[in-house]
């Protein structure tokens, strides 16, 4: 099954903090895309289940958010901001640029699962445009040579530090991570920092 | 000149306000003790006297909206805090809470209290990182504090907060939306009647509240009707939090009473515009209110003005653009902005939207035709007002305000089959 029996007792405390089992519904997607790298149609039918929901409720709900994956994302999901403020500061170039690298369309992700590059709208960070993310932490003010060497990097599987490192910013280690850490059940097990999708994931898309 | 001040962002520039035992040494929860002292009602009453209006774009007054809750009715009471900001130019409510997270966790303890609300959500943007990361450290040390949790201070009162994070959706910010998604819905909008306040999240009274309103209500309790009032103007009274970006020297977030021109954002605290470029228009408010031009820069940053003025304050949020940008181009990117986030759930909104794209592509692409502004207008006029909710109406504002006061562009763009702009510096899209 998609969710492991440990990440079950995680979507159990998921499900028990809200006053309706169904407001766990987000969380739950979120923990079953740091298991299985996207909404998996198996993962949808497990927890339409958890939360006595039908397969096309949960379905319904997934394909509306923008952060829910149809397909596997790779380890490092690059975000590049398409709204007016980044675009004005080659924000549009950068995308065109690392889509341009890694020879895939915007959403795409590189042969070796490491590098899913896609734009996306504004990302409340307008002042550090043109804003780029990966794994939603900030990597602001890049040109776009600085763009595609941080893409050449991540390709090696070495993550440069964010923009506000010095504050205290840190960059989940894969989206895999992230996305344990967005469900809201604590840090990310260990053992999801090194996880990298294969490209075919586990079950064909969404119906 | 207009005095910036130290309020709500008194403690970005620590370093350290994160950290539960740095934020207490700067008096930070200084005002659970003022406010458990008193009685709900009273709170919700200095609220009101103080004139707080919500910050998160409508304006509405919060204690005002508080007072809307029904009262007796069985079932609890729900404070969501709306932290999910997404209107393009708008970036105040991050920057709050990664530099100052428990500003907000205190705001949303004394405002549950007021309203008599005992467990509190707070949802915030799926995409903002750091944030997210700040704001679950700082709820985590309030718990341990026990500043949240049973019999909080030892004054009885309860309070669960649930951080709750949204998963890539503008159209979460409209408060119903927000509140559908919370349920595990897609986040479309309801229509009002009812509103929250009467029947929201699981149905009960809810009120749902942005980030810098919840973390201006600590200074209300702490500094006084009069201190906030002595702020802004009569009717738009206290601090605001100004974005300032796009063509100046220097983007970001200033603190200013509300009222303050524009002109003193942009080339007072925001240092001029970039490479000494001349101003062609600028948002009040984000996005989704109306572009004024470099005749209104003396507008006063308030409610009452900018409306007077013929747009909206919105979130404060100044997005500059300097006479470079094409304005057909800056359109065609607002709305495909806008084609992208509507919910789907109101036809006007849903397909005019992708219309309106799709005229705006092809007179910035050499096509347009003659009829294709009036058209533009035609379809704006069938999408304001026949929305459920304000992405709608917030969608018509880049086009109607730019056929307003640069129909001509509009025109050479037709007539010379092509953007006069040529290397212009915005990208229609990566490929």
């Amino acid at each position: 099954m998609p969710l492991t029996e440990k990440t079950l007792a995680s979507a159990d405390e998921l499900i028990a903090r809200y006053p309706e089992r169904r407001s766990a519904l987000l969380p739950l997607l979120f923990l079953l895309q740091a298991e299985d790298g996207y909404v998996s149609p198996a993962g949808i039918a497990q927890v339409a289940g958890l939360l006595g929901l039908t397969r096309a409720e949960v379905a319904g709900v997934a394909t509306f958010y923008n952060m829910f994956r149809r397909r596997p994302v790779g380890k490092y999901l690059v975000s590049v901001c398409r709204t007016l403020p980044c675009q004005l500061r080659g924000s549009g170039e950068i995308a065109g640029a690392l889509c341009r690298r890694l020879g895939v369309p915007p959403g795409g992700t590189d042969p070796s699962g490491a590098v899913t590059v896609e734009e996306v709208e504004c990302l409340a960070a307008c002042d550090g445009a043109p804003v780029l993310q990966v794994n939603t932490e900030n990597y602001e003010r890049l040109s776009k040579d600085e763009a595609l060497a941080l893409v050449e990097r991540l390709l090696r599987d070495e993550l440069p530090p964010p923009t506000l490192a010095g504050d205290g910013a840190t960059t989940e280690l894969s989206t895999a991570s992230l996305h344990w850490r967005l469900a809201g059940v604590g840090d990310p097990p260990s053992e999801l920092a090194g996880r990298r999708p294969s490209p075919e994931g586990s079950g064909g898309e969404l119906p | 000149m207009t005095e910036p001040v130290s309020v709500l962002s008194s403690r970005w520039r620590d370093g350290r306000a994160h950290e539960i035992a740095r934020y207490t040494d700067l008096d930070g929860y200084a005002s659970l003790d003022l406010a458990f002292a008193k009685d709900p009602a009273e709170l919700v009453q200095i609220v009101k006297d103080s004139g707080l209006r919500g910050r998160g774009g409508a304006g509405f007054p919060t204690g005002m909206k508080w007072g809307f809750l029904a009262k007796g009715t069985g079932r609890p009471i729900y404070l969501v805090v709306n932290a999910d900001e997404s209107e393009p130019g708008t970036f105040k409510d991050m920057e709050l809470v990664e530099r100052d997270p428990h500003a907000l966790v205190e705001g949303t303890i004394v405002s549950a209290y007021a309203i008599g609300c005992q467990q509190a959500f707070i949802y915030l943007r799926g995409e903002c990182g750091f944030a997210g990361r700040r704001l679950s450290a700082a709820i985590g040390q309030a718990y341990e504090r026990g500043l949240l949790g049973r019999d909080i201070k030892g004054s009885g009162f309860d309070l669960e907060v649930v951080l709750h994070r949204g998963a890539g959706a503008y159209i979460c910010g409209e408060e119903t939306a927000l509140l559908s998604s919370l349920e595990g819905e897609r986040g479309q909008p309801k229509l009002r009647p009812p509103f929250p306040a009467v029947e929201g999240l699981y149905r009960a009274p809810t009120t749902v509240n942005n980030v810098e309103t919840i973390a201006s209500v600590p200074w209300i309790f702490r500094q006084g009707v009069d201190w906030f009032r002595s702020m802004g103007t009569e009717k738009s009274p206290g601090p605001k939090l100004f974005s300032v970006c796009g063509d100046v020297r220097r983007p970001g977030n200033y603190e200013y009473p509300l009222g303050t021109p524009a002109r003193e954002l942009i080339a007072g605290a925001a240092g001029g515009m970039l490479d000494g470029k001349e101003l062609k228009a600028w948002t009040p408010g984000g996005s989704s209110t109306p572009m004024l031009t470099a005749d209104h820069l003396d507008t006063p940053m308030d409610f009452e003005s900018i409306q007077r003025a013929g747009s909206l304050l919105g979130t404060g949020a100044l997005i500059v653009l300097s006479q470079d940008v094409c304005i057909v181009r800056a359109c065609l990117n607002f709305t495909r902005f806008y084609a992208h986030e509507s919910c789907g759930k109101c036809t006007p909104c849903r397909e005019g939207t992708d219309w309106m794209w799709k005229i705006l592509t092809r007179l910035e692409g050499g096509q347009g035709r003659r009829e294709d502004m009036d058209t533009l207008a035609d379809i704006c006029d069938s999408i304001f007002g026949r929305s459920f909710c304000a992405l709608g109406d917030g969608a018509t504002s880049p086009i109607v305000s730019a056929l307003q006061y640069f129909r001509a562009e509009f025109d050479q763009h037709v007539d010379g089959h092509g953007c006069p702009f040529g290397g212009a510096r915005v990208a229609v899209g990566a490929h």
